[in-house]
């Protein structure tokens, strides 16, 4: 059943709940199939780390029992998950792409974690990341870098590379991702699949491994809007373990996707589009007119500290990440380097532990803390953090939704920005302004280039307004015909 | 000259980073291209602008506290577990302290 193998991996959340109440396929057959053919596409694309077959199949069993007594199963029963490996999980190793975790088991689950399993989500693996999840190609795994299926000579985008070639090669049906400064919605983009960055606080971080405090969220890829939405509305609310998830309700997304985006005030940012020549700007801007087709209003309108975000952002996430990566000091977790004194014992297990980018970032998130630079850096930082918000509050007076591109331009060759940290960076341009307003962002796939590379379209929307970015996203996949675009 | 390789010697002492010669100098060119990056910043007049400290929090400010419940508690072996030498119910690292 090799084809009917890949079949089954490829389903959308409600393909996999009618198979399972029509007795199509077993929550158990399901698993199976899902894990062998994400084992036998690894060594192609490395998108994971390792598998959790036996978790899979005790989850599985557990849907294919409640089924047979006619019990509720829950929205995601038996539905294939991977999820990205610096999300916690209990007994099964989580590595941050990182040799300093290499072999670390985490004592407990990730509050998401618990939840889509709890509404019968089977978890078959952990999959391959940035180190710390910092990074844009995922290049910056410990354990090699992921390839993108649409392109195995090209990166996936990072740092979620892994969580979005398994949902583009359809090795899982949704995965998990977190985004810090577009981790989700870049390798969305560049894998062809949906991804989401909810509002900051919408999901809890409990179990999320800490990277930049104010900027960290977790978020699902699906290879359908629908799917996404559904994931996220099981994951998210308030959790007392995370003092920073929020307390609003957790609307029901997918019953509001009614394809009702007439008269929708569309922001276009001029900022988001000087220079933009190349083939994904002209994929974004044929995008834009399907809106228009559907009866949006477009709006040309004007984010004008956009071109502080990269400055503005890698201060912030670099001073956080210094400090919450200070705790890798060879004490509790696993790999340690041996030394004679306590001090070097810190300073040869970080050095010999951590990559070339976390010590980049690491460097320079201390610099900018370190004595006499911190009103010049942080606090300056945090004041054009203020103002990047407010052009967002501001152009949401006057519009329901922004519309960007995600990236300058689609999936790049493996190696090719390597040697370049600074224009890595740039690259983030689109993405990271989002994280730093705190607001609710996606990509959504829209279209490919004449080298069959995908492009995804960033919708943005207000704090919890996910319900009208879902709609807009759904409306938009059915029109432009990017539904399962692979 | 945004940092020196001196500065860049003095802060990896601060982050307890151990780096090879080569890592040092690779990291001065990269940090002083992405300090010299930073420096637009300075075009934006910000003195009056608040830092933004809190990202988004709508509620009250004793939202988060609760009444203290008595739980299990993780124990200290599953605490421990992760440990690279630990010993009588602690981590071990090397001597601190000469007798």
């Amino acid at each position: 059943m090799s084809a009917g193998v890949a079949g089954l991996a490829a389903l959308t959340i409600e393909q996999v709940q009618k198979g399972l109440t029509g007795r199509e396929f077993s929550a158990v057959e399901l698993a199976q199939s899902a894990l062998e053919f994400a084992q036998a596409e690894n060594p192609k694309t490395n998108a994971y780390l390792h598998f959790s077959p036996e978790r899979a199949l005790a989850a599985a069993e557990g849907v294919d029992r409640k089924l047979a007594a006619g019990e509720e199963a829950g929205p995601l029963a038996g539905v294939p998950l991977a999820v990205k490996d610096v999300i916690v999980t209990k007994g099964l190793k989580t590595t941050c792409g990182s040799r300093l975790l290499e072999r670390y088991i985490p004592p407990y689950d990730a509050t998401a974690v618990i939840r889509l399993e709890q509404a019968g989500a089977v978890i078959i693996g952990k999959t391959n990341c940035d180190e710390f999840a910092m990074g844009s190609s995922n290049e910056n795994s410990a354990f090699g870098p992921v390839r993108n299926p649409a392109a195995l000579d090209r990166v996936p985008g990072g740092s979620s590379g892994g969580s979005a070639a398994a949902v583009a090669q359809g090795t899982a049906v949704v995965a998990l991702g977190s985004d810090t400064g577009g981790s989700v919605r870049q390798p969305a983009s560049f894998c062809g699949v949906v991804g989401v960055t909810p509002t900051y606080g919408r999901v809890s971080r409990y179990g999320l491994v800490a990277f930049a405090s104010s900027l960290d969220h977790i978020g699902p890829f699906g290879r359908t809007v629908r799917d996404a939405a559904l994931v996220l509305q099981t994951m998210a609310g308030r959790d007392e373990c995370d003092s920073t998830s929020a307390f609003a309700p957790v609307p029901n997304y997918v019953a509001e996707l009614n394809g009702n985006v007439r008269g929708m005030r569309i922001g276009v940012p001029r900022e988001y589009f000087e220079g933009l020549t190349s083939e994904s700007g002209d994929l974004i801007r044929k995008g834009i007119s399907v809106l228009r087709k559907l009866g949006c209003e477009i709006r040309e309108i004007s984010l004008p500290t956009t071109k502080y975000a990269v400055a503005c952002y890698y201060i912030i996430c670099t001073a956080e990440a210094s400090s919450n990566l200070a705790r890798y000091d060879g004490v509790r977790y696993t790999n340690r380097a041996e030394a004679e004194t306590l001090s070097d014992m810190y300073r040869r297990t970080r050095g010999a532990g951590f990559g070339a980018e976390c010590k980049r970032r690491i460097m320079l998130g201390t610099y900018v803390l370190s004595h006499g630079y911190y009103d010049a850096y942080y606090l300056k930082a945090q004041r054009v953090r203020a103002l990047i918000a407010q052009d967002f509050r501001n152009a949401f007076h006057q519009v329901d939704a922004i519309v960007t591109p995600v990236s300058p331009f689609p999936a790049f060759k493996l190696g090719e920005k390597l040697d370049d940290p600074l224009e890595m960076y740039l690259s983030d341009i689109y993405t990271i302004t989002g994280d730093l307003a705190g607001i609710p962002c996606m990509s959504v796939p829209c279209g490919r280039t004449a080298a069959g590379l995908p492009v995804g379209m960033q919708i943005l929307t207000r704090h919890f307004d996910e319900t009208g970015m879902f709609r807009l996203a759904d409306a938009f996949e059915k029109a432009g015909g990017f539904t399962g675009s692979n | 000259m945004k940092i020196t390789e001196q500065e860049v010697r003095y802060v990896a002492d601060l982050a307890n980073l151990k780096l090879t010669d080569a890592e040092i100098a690779r990291l001065s060119k990269d940090l002083d291209e992405i300090l010299t990056h930073i420096d637009t910043l300075n075009e934006l007049d910000t003195s009056n602008v608040q830092p933004m400290a809190q990202v988004l929090y709508e509620a009250e400010e004793t939202a988060t506290l609760r009444e203290d419940q008595e739980r299990e508690p993780l124990g200290n072996q599953a605490a421990l577990a992760n440990a690279p030498l630990a010993g009588g119910g602690y981590y071990k690292v090397p001597k601190v302290i000469e007798r």
